[in-house]
């Protein structure tokens, strides 16, 4: 089932064409990767899906229904959720408060319950942190951990309100190698088991090959290849304007067994 | 203590942040000609070391020399102005300014090493060769470029000032791979002129291009030294100190 259909997106800055008629599918429970060269326009396409930009032309359909031009907050309402590249979590408040609050907003009941955050929603925000492996710092400050653990509290956030879409800048960013591989077969065992859409951007080319289900590449605006790993890591123009000769990256990983 | 051969000596380096101890009595030397990669975890202190040598840390003890001076108790810009050229990993590109402009910002007098030999003289034109994405930019303002290509142009920047000794803070987090390796070919070229380069750096392919040794931090102490080469072939080190 297609849960994200992009059509003849395109978005111009000062007569630049940022993106230039992008169009591509996702269905349920695959793993996109929008791979390309820094200023391709990955985040212009992000930001028009998430709601953050307004396309100049095309449409963007998620479950059938056009959601381009809406606010982020109605985006994020009809289900679609969204990680930076750079981790964003309330620093000074604690990790399950953190969830809570996303689950609050969820629940519609943000400004009603100023006074009993800490004990709203407690049981559902846990079982999150569980699924993430983040239940025994439920309690601490979001700001006392390593830069790896809140990654994987800010996806347990972006998983409080069922998503059928997830948008992950760089879901692995600034992590080690064995973080790296263990943040995105997490992902992939969440986002599977729930039949949950992923499209995200990464530049960490062993984590792209070993775990995307499909890869699309952007380069000056535009689509110039899409396939699985094999047939982009032999494309030629993708060696070009993007992966070199891959003297740079590991061998990819086979996928770690479930 | 004192090699005539080296031309960076860090001794019992210590660093702080506010009130919190970050850098513990690192020592490290880099050797002219030479590429030593910092390596290790996030927080480890890779981009504390740098900052620490370049003296960009409120508070620190230990000593720092560059071709045989104590350069402790200078300030970042006189240390800037001996040779030591400092790559941020946050670019500091000026975005108004065109990629032209920011490369004339870091023009410095030609320098020499302390024997008398002279240091590598850059030119527009010889950065425009090593980095030939910029050659074709002159006009664009740094603000409009792409983030790979604000890398090169902050290490060109860096270049103008004809330095000894290159930090380079992360150059490869980021940015495209092919862009990484073209990178790494600048930083090789670097090498064959004579310069030095101290660099942190988590991909450790990449610091296998470049590097002849490596420095392995974890919690503002040196754990492992040695060469590139060796640490290649020591997975235990690998898995215990870079998480691999």
């Amino acid at each position: 089932m297609t849960v994200l259909v992009v059509r003849d997106l395109s978005k111009s800055f000062g007569g630049v064409r940022a993106v230039d008629g992008v169009s591509f599918e996702i269905g349920r429970g695959e793993l996109l990767a929008l791979i390309g060269p820094n200023g391709a326009g990955k985040s212009t396409c992000f930001n028009m899906i998430g709601g953050q930009l307004r396309p100049d032309a095309g449409d963007v359909l998620f479950e059938g229904r056009s959601i381009a031009g809406l606010r982020p907050r109605y985006i994020w309402r009809r289900g679609v959720g969204r990680t930076f590249q750079i981790a964003a979590t309330f620093a000074s408040m604690t990790v399950i408060e953190n969830v809570q609050l996303a689950l609050a907003s969820h629940h519609r009941n943000l400004f009603g319950m100023v006074a009993s955050l800490s004990a709203s929603r407690r049981p559902k925000a846990k079982e999150l942190l569980v699924q993430v492996g983040m239940a025994d710092a439920a309690d601490r400050a979001c700001r006392e951990l390593a830069y790896g653990d809140i990654k994987r509290v800010e996806l347990a956030i972006a998983l409080a309100n069922d998503p059928r879409l997830l948008l992950m800048d760089e879901p692995t960013a600034g992590m080690a190698p064995r973080e790296r591989l263990e943040m995105i077969t997490l992902i992939k065992r969440l986002v599977t088991e729930r039949g949950v859409a992923v499209l995200f951007t990464e530049h960490s080319m062993d984590v792209v090959f070993a775990f995307a289900d499909r890869i699309i590449v952007l380069a000056r605006g535009a689509l110039i290849a899409a396939g699985d790993a094999a047939a982009i890591r032999d494309n030629a123009q993708v060696q070009e304007v993007y992966l070199g000769t891959g003297k740079t990256y590991a061998a990819p990983a086979p996928p770690a067994p479930p | 203590m004192n090699d005539a051969h080296d031309i960076l000596e860090v001794e019992n380096l210590t660093a702080w942040y506010g009130s919190a101890r970050v850098l513990f009595d690192l020592t490290l030397r880099v050797g002219r000609g030479e590429a030593v990669a910092l390596m290790g975890r996030n927080g480890a202190g890779k981009s504390t070391t740098i900052k620490a040598v370049m003296a960009l840390m409120a508070r620190r003890s230990g000593t720092v020399r560059f071709c045989g001076r104590d350069i402790s108790r200078l300030r970042p810009y006189e240390i800037a102005r001996l040779g030591l050229g400092f790559v941020p990993e946050d670019r500091r590109v000026f975005s108004d300014l065109t990629v032209a402009e920011n490369l004339d910002v870091g023009r410095q007098p030609p320098r020499q090493f302390p024997d008398g030999k002279p240091a590598p003289l850059w030119t527009e034109e010889g950065l425009y060769k090593l980095f030939p994405n910029l050659a074709g930019m002159v006009n664009r303002r740094g603000g409009q470029i792409s983030g790979g290509e604000q890398q090169m142009l902050t290490v060109a920047r860096t270049l103008m000032g004809n330095p000894l000794l290159v930090l380079l803070d992360e150059p490869s987090e980021g940015i495209a791979p092919v862009i990484v390796e073209r990178m790494a070919n600048a930083i090789s070229e670097l090498k064959k002129a004579g310069l030095s380069v101290l660099l942190s750096e988590q991909n450790i392919h990449f610091a296998e291009l470049v590097c002849d040794r490596a420095c392995v931090l974890e919690k503002g102490q040196v754990q492992w030294q040695g060469a590139m080469a060796e640490l290649m072939k020591d997975t235990s080190v690998q898995r215990a100190l870079l998480s691999m």
